[in-house]
């Protein structure tokens, strides 16, 4: 009962990051995120682990893939552009299959952009901005609880698929305060020991090489077709999405982070006009939930995408939802975080325009 | 004096001839008739009694093809 | 009675070197081998694979190896040290790898004085893609890129690695050696030995600048371009120990 504690978001995070057990962490100072070393820098030493504050987005990334390649529990935080930084690194890694965690607290871009919230980089997230066919298990919590929860569990979840995961937060949820509650026990998993690392060959039974280079085509094509089977495992178990009032709606809104919860506001504005709206929340943005909308009840007259850029999840949905229903979006961009009410318009706007 | 005896792991040999060009006494030569699969002409020598052990070819050769013994 | 007075390191696999005839690669993989087998060291090593022709290191080094992105060496290696502060650690980089693209995860590496052995191969070129102009190219040397000769005013002039890092703190041992000759190759083997020993013996960082040929790309047989390291290499790379701290300073 009394558990929980005010506290930030981003060090939350961090303390988080320690609770799942991390051993290290090497990240840059970058708006609106450097709460996390900060903590860290402080905590991981009380605790015997590393912390090194690296002198780039992208030595960090580098440091972490020394560190998970020699079997360390290891992390990174970052912002949009240093996320940016860190693309062939995270590449290299889900290539070599590595686990790591990387965070990132999202903040309006292109370029340099601005220091405030933002979701547009559901693309770089999902989509990645590394070469190759790779995915990143990517996790976006809505509230400071489950980012907690979610960054507890996401050391075994990447160590398990031998991936990155990252869990995307914006930067509204790094900088707010909420309680939070840390006793929540991390579902168990089975974690195989990590014989494959590199920390030296007394440490493992004979000589381990961590590598992505596989200049034989077919071979190659065999070690893609290896990740692909991890992938397809990933989607069937790591799936994961929340439905809200989503019993029989006249529209469906599909929102994630803080945008979902501006919409959870929403459509209390639009229960008092009458209209019932559902709310499919996505937690998981890789794999991404298409079941929820494949299955959305006939009566539901379209669905409202809404997002903090210009409309990158709503390709997601369309695939997912393959053409059954009419879309439409609303989204603010550059850092600005809209109020209920424009959520509320914007559905009010599509239902009139649905009926001209 | 130490005699010296060499052993080539002769599929490794790449022809380079750094030993040849550093072997003090001389006694290395590159055989134009005596090659390997990928098709490197092999060393031999001129008079191996005239080895003195002294490792030099070993030492320089860049492939670890050669094994230097010397009688005690 | 007969003596092995020479035979290939076990710090070696079995697998047949992929470098060119001569390539002096396969002498600096020796050493580097030689000293971690003497040092009994080769169970608690980790060695990272760079990229350029030595990126398939990691299949001739008899102890676990790590590929790495190009440049990041030292920060890979830093992320293994950190969380492995027992095992010896070292970077096989070439002049494209570390004075280029890598050069800024170097310095802070060295800067930060992170208990590594950093093998810094310099031909003056990079081989492994066909012969561009590298940071270190010479005056006048001419390359795919350079096809003029590298011009100072339109390219700069090669960057001294060692004289630089001479400057940093935080290092332990830093030498410039070349192994153009017998006594050459015995001396740069002392030098290898010395760095990891030092870092055995957790003195902070080690790197060893080893000028090295690349005949193919140089357009000159093997034997002739060990004569250029020899005689215009060392003019711009003179050989020598830059700095030697000589007392610990980690404990």
């Amino acid at each position: 009962m009394g558990n929980k504690i005010l506290m930030k978001g981003n060090e939350a995070i961090a303390l988080a990051a320690i609770k799942g057990g991390v051993d290290a962490f090497f990240g840059y100072p970058i708006t609106p995120q450097n709460e996390i070393p900060e903590y860290l820098s402080r905590y991981m030493f009380e605790q015997g682990k590393v912390f090194l504050q690296a002198e780039s987005e992208v030595a960090a990334i580098n440091m972490v893939y020394g560190a998970a390649a020699s079997g360390a529990r290891v992390m990174t935080s970052s912002s949009s552009p240093g996320i940016a930084l860190k693309q062939e690194g995270i590449s290299y890694m889900a290539g070599s299959e590595l686990p790591c965690v990387i965070v990132s607290v999202m903040r309006g871009g292109p370029g340099l952009g601005g220091i405030q919230p933002s979701q547009a980089d559901y693309n770089q997230a999902t989509r990645g901005g590394g070469n190759g066919d790779y995915h990143v298990i990517v996790f976006a919590p809505e509230s400071i609880q489950e980012t907690v929860d979610v960054m507890k569990e996401a050391f075994d979840i990447a160590d398990y698929y031998r991936n990155p995961v990252m869990v995307l937060v914006d930067g509204l949820i790094g900088q707010m305060m909420e309680a939070v509650d840390f006793s929540k026990p991390v579902p168990k998993r089975f974690l195989p020991p990590k014989d494959w690392a590199a920390g030296g060959m007394a440490s493992h039974a004979g000589r381990n090489t961590i590598c992505s280079l596989y200049l034989d085509p077919y071979e190659l094509e065999d070690h893609n077709l290896k990740l692909q089977k991890k992938y397809l495992q990933a989607t069937a178990n790591e799936t994961r999405f929340e439905l809200i009032n989503m019993e029989d709606p006249d529209y469906v809104i599909v929102a994630y982070g803080t945008m979902a919860r501006i919409c959870r506001s929403a459509i209390d504005i639009l229960a008092k006009k009458k209209l019932k709206v559902g709310i499919i929340r996505p937690i998981s943005l890789w794999p991404f939930p298409k079941a929820p909308l494949k299955n959305i009840s006939r009566n539901c007259k379209g669905i409202l995408v809404c997002e903090m850029s210009l409309g990158q999840m709503i390709d997601d949905v369309r695939i997912a939802n393959e053409g059954a229903l009419p879309i439409a979006f609303f989204g603010r961009t550059g850092g600005v975080v809209p109020e209920p009410e424009e959520v509320a318009d914007a559905i009010l706007d599509f239902d009139k325009r649905r009926v001209e | 004096m130490p005699k010296g005896k060499l052993t080539f792991e002769y599929e490794k040999c790449k022809g380079c001839q750094l030993c040849v060009v550093f072997c003090p006494v001389k006694i290395l030569y590159a055989d134009k008739s005596f090659m390997n699969d990928a098709g490197y002409n092999l060393i031999r020598l001129t008079d191996e009694a005239k080895c003195i052990g002294c490792g030099t070819c070993a030492l320089m050769c860049p492939d670890s093809v050669i094994t230097v013994e010397v009688s005690k | 009675m007969m003596e092995v007075k020479y035979r290939k390191s076990k710090g070696l696999t079995d697998k047949p070197l992929s470098y060119c005839p001569g390539c002096t690669h396969g002498i600096i993989h020796k050493l580097v081998a030689e000293s971690l087998e003497e040092l009994g060291v080769l169970d608690t090593t980790v060695g990272i694979a760079s990229v350029g022709c030595s990126v398939f290191a990691y299949e001739f080094f008899n102890c676990d190896m790590i590929q790495c992105p190009h440049g990041r060496a030292a920060a890979v290696g830093t992320g293994i040290k950190r969380t492995h502060p027992d095992d010896i650690v070292f970077t096989y980089q070439g002049d494209g790898d570390l004075a280029s693209i890598g050069i800024a995860e170097t310095i802070h590496a060295a800067n930060r004085g992170e208990n590594i052995t950093i093998i810094f191969v310099n031909n003056a070129i990079y081989g492994m893609t066909g012969g561009q102009m590298a940071p270190t190219s010479l005056i006048g040397q001419k390359t795919t890129t350079s096809p003029l000769g590298r011009d100072q005013h339109l390219h700069g002039s090669p960057i001294k690695i060692s004289e630089m890092f001479a400057t940093i703190d935080s290092v332990a041992y830093l030498e410039r050696v070349a192994v153009y000759n017998p006594r050459q190759v015995r001396n740069a083997k002392n030098a290898i030995k010395k760095a990891f020993t030092y870092q055995k013996e957790k003195r902070g960082f080690t790197m060893i600048e080893i000028l090295s040929t690349c005949p193919v790309n140089w357009g000159k047989t093997p034997q002739d371009a060990l004569k250029w390291v020899e005689e215009d290499m060392t003019k711009v790379f003179p050989l020598g120990i830059f700095k030697d701290a000589g007392v610990p300073i980690h404990e």
